[in-house]
């Protein structure tokens, strides 16, 4: 049976179970629910979770193992000349295994029969079924290609049973223990806890497995190329990865992109942080109800615009704005018309960045800036402050170390962006601080070494996990760093 | 002697009256928030270096009034407030009159202790700093340690000045408060149930602290609590719907009112 068909089978069961096991606890009690120790729904809810997920846990470990299994037999079963190949060739012989197998399921039995034993036959057989093989099969493959599919089949009708037997033995066993004072509540909502506890460890498997990935990948990088070399080489300049050539050709300098990227994220923050936190202290302090209305979901709305849009605004716009007013400038006061800004330089990429990162300032500044307690503002006023005394002196010392979480914060968003730095900031990597000519950063270096027909092999294009991870822990530092600032100040106003 | 007319008793009031010396006088004060109106024409008149107790059910209007003798009310959205209030011979609503000067004079503690979170010796030092009332550290120094002797606070936190003054106990915040608003020397103090988020031993000591203000202050108090206002002050006003009902002598109030709400209030029968 197909695994969505037994699926739509169990999803029958528990329905089934749920009705079946909500009369029975409704006619253990005589009709009058109150006597139970729960209510009803949650028996019929219990007997159809036991019968339901002890059955798909089964189905998907099975669906999980059996191939491995049934792979590393027929493998096994490959005569001993294709075992003493490579990993990679008999990798390509089991892959002609199966496109075979999956053939000879579509092929009628009459067919294998005319086919015969000649694998010619068969794969021009196949090819007219619209299953195109990568070469002729030699004989072994056949025989294979047949053992596959009885194995396939017989773990099919295995699993098969064993699901529905099991299911049903839940069910059975589940509707037995339906009583007056079965805890059936408690039970359900320990199965709902379970199921709240595993979406949220997901979310941290998840960062775990990326971790450890890119982990693997930057060890292969650092078995090439040395860390030291890596983390304090001045020069970036991968070279191409040339066909079969294993020793590393290029050097790969981590600091000038490093320095690019913090430069640029400075030249942002620059920007960011006093207009986001004035726009801010306006929202919070100043704006009447109906002002902020319109404008806060507008500044919030700035910041659901995708970056490669700002991207083309710093190329199309800003980059050759602040280009022409250069030439401009030093024609005024030399009387050289020479353009000292570059279309693509740090300053315009900080700058588009920038306003990029004003919404998310401003916007978490407000809200910190807001759980200010009204109390510390009276109290201030009380006093005879000002406004902007109590603003400057009280409102914003209590909020500071939200607002530095917040700022560092969005000093990871900085470092992490890519698509402005491409557009506004070129993809030269150079050691140098003037903030009018190009820079590049290493998110731009990751993807400009990543895209394109790539050998994974190659130090050239594992450089780009030395990268990654490189500028995770950068990032995870800087937001870990946040939250502890925010914790460890965080008045105790409650 | 009954025979002494009435008018002569009239006459002999009225003399007593002019002697008392007003610090602030409200005249048809009426609050209104948006188009709610939450005090209606109230005339009362605080006297000098005395206690005065506002008194009421909820929502009478008592917290409302004490909030527009310093414009606190200023700081509420659609809150606008008719009337005239005098505080000496100036006119608070004036446009002439500069809000932050008025509050300067006119000090306010708040129901729940409010700190800033800063150090003690910085809460106490906020309000002179702001309005430039010491020469010097020398001076700030007297101040605090002036303030904090005024509120009864300063044995207790002498040796902890620089640590925060949100470490301290309720009550000793409620007390850090007073003595925050008694450093920039106002004339009056107002007070928001100042003991309604206390325990008794530290209502206790705020009371007394009332009481010994009073030498140098003139206090408005709002309170819930009937006893307290029998034990601090010396005059009582009492409030109902936004309406000042009766205005007396404390102890007058709580043994013979003239109102016949006052009574019911005093009794218990309603609020």
């Amino acid at each position: 049976m197909s695994t969505p068909l037994i699926l739509l089978i169990l999803a029958i069961i528990a329905i089934v179970c749920y009705v079946v096991g909500t009369r029975h606890a409704l006619a253990i009690a005589g009709g009058v629910s109150s006597k139970l120790h729960s209510r009803p729904g949650y028996y019929g809810t219990f007997v159809a979770l036991c019968a339901v997920l002890p059955a798909a846990i089964i189905l998907a470990v099975w669906l999980i193992v059996s191939p491995f299994y049934i792979n590393s037999t027929v493998l096994g079963g490959f005569p001993e000349d294709v075992r003493a190949k490579s990993q990679a060739e008999q990798g390509l012989a089991f892959g002609m295994v199966s496109s075979l197998a999956r053939g000879m399921d579509v092929l009628t039995l009459d067919e294998i029969d005319s086919v015969g034993a000649d694998p010619v036959a068969l794969r021009s057989a196949l090819g007219a079924k619209g299953l195109p093989l990568a070469g002729d099969p030699e004989p072994y493959m056949v025989e294979s290609a047949g053992d596959l599919n009885a194995m396939n089949k017989i773990s099919n009708r295995l699993m098969t049973a064993i699901v529905l037997i099991v299911a049903l033995i839940g069910a059975g066993f589940s509707y037995t223990r339906i009583s007056h004072r079965f805890r059936a509540r408690n039970r359900v909502e320990k199965v709902i806890l379970g199921s709240l506890v595993v979406a949220s460890s997901i979310a941290i498997i998840t960062t775990i497995g990326i971790v450890l990935s890119m982990l693997t990948e930057a060890g292969h990088f650092f078995g090439r190329v040395p860390a030291w070399e890596f983390f304090f080489g001045t020069v970036w300049d991968p070279r191409f990865a040339a066909a079969g050539a294993t020793a590393s050709e290029g050097q790969f300098g981590l600091i000038p992109l490093l320095l690019g990227t913090l430069y640029i994220g400075f030249v942002a923050m620059l920007v960011a942080v006093p207009v986001g936190l004035f726009s801010a202290i306006y929202m919070a302090e100043y704006a009447s109800p109906k002002v902020r209305g319109v404008a806060k979901p507008l500044l919030e709305v700035l910041a659901g615009i995708p970056t490669i849009v700002y991207g083309f605004f710093a190329l199309t716009t800003v980059g050759p704005f602040l280009r022409d007013i250069s030439s401009k400038i030093n024609g005024i006061a030399t009387g050289d018309f020479a353009n000292f800004i570059q279309a693509q330089s740090v300053l315009t990429a900080g700058f588009v960045m920038g306003i990029m990162l004003i919404p998310y300032v401003s916007s978490l500044s407000d809200d910190i800036i807001t759980a200010v307690p009204r109390a510390l503002r009276d109290g201030s006023l009380g006093l005879g402050a000002t406004k902007s005394e109590t603003i400057k002196k009280v409102v914003m010392p209590a909020a500071l170390p939200g607002v530095v979480g917040a700022l560092l914060m969005t000093a990871s968003r900085a470092i992490g962006e890519t698509m402005i730095v491409v557009l506004a900031a070129g993809v030269a990597a150079r050691m140098q601080l003037n903030p009018f000519e190009p820079m590049t950063t290493v998110t731009v270096k990751i993807v400009s070494q990543l895209t394109g027909d790539l050998e994974f092999t190659s130090p050239q294009t594992l450089v780009a996990f030395a990268l990654g991870i490189t500028l995770f822990v950068i990032t995870l530092c800087l937001n870990i760093y946040a939250l502890f600032i925010v914790r460890k100040y965080r008045e105790q106003y409650e | 002697m009954n025979m002494l007319s009435e008018a002569a008793v009239e006459k002999a009031l009225d003399k007593k009256m002019n002697e008392v010396a007003y610090k602030m006088i409200g005249k048809d004060v009426s609050v209104y928030y948006g188009e709610k109106r939450a005090l209606f024409d109230v005339n009362l008149n605080v006297r000098e270096n005395t206690v005065t107790a506002l008194i009421g059910p909820s929502g009478c209007g008592k917290s409302t009034f004490l909030r527009t003798l310093n414009r606190m009310n200023d700081t509420i959205e659609n809150c606008r407030v008719t009337g005239k209030i005098t505080l000496d011979t100036d006119d608070i609503y004036d446009k002439e009159i500069d809000v932050v000067e008025l509050r300067a004079r006119v000090g306010m503690v708040f129901q729940k202790p409010n700190p800033f979170p800063k150090s003690i010796y910085e809460n106490i030092a906020y309000g002179p700093k702001i309005h430039g009332l010491a020469r010097g550290k020398a001076d700030m120094d007297a101040i605090v340690e002036a303030s904090l002797q005024r509120a009864g606070l300063w044995a207790e936190v002498k040796d902890r000045l620089h640590e925060s003054g949100t470490g301290l106990s309720g009550g000793q915040q409620q007390r850090l408060c007073i003595a925050r608003a008694v450093a920039v020397s106002p004339e009056v103090i107002l007070m928001d149930e100042p003991c309604s988020a206390l325990d008794p031993i530290a209502t206790a000591k705020v009371e007394e602290l009332i009481h010994e203000l009073r030498a140098n202050y003139t206090i408005v108090i709002v309170t819930h609590s009937m006893q307290q206002a029998a034990r601090v002050s010396q005059r009582t006003a009492m409030f109902h719907l936004g309406q000042l009902v009766e205005e007396n002598d404390t102890d007058k109030m709580f043994t013979n009112p003239d109102d016949q709400r006052t009574q019911d209030y005093i009794m218990g029968r309603f609020g």
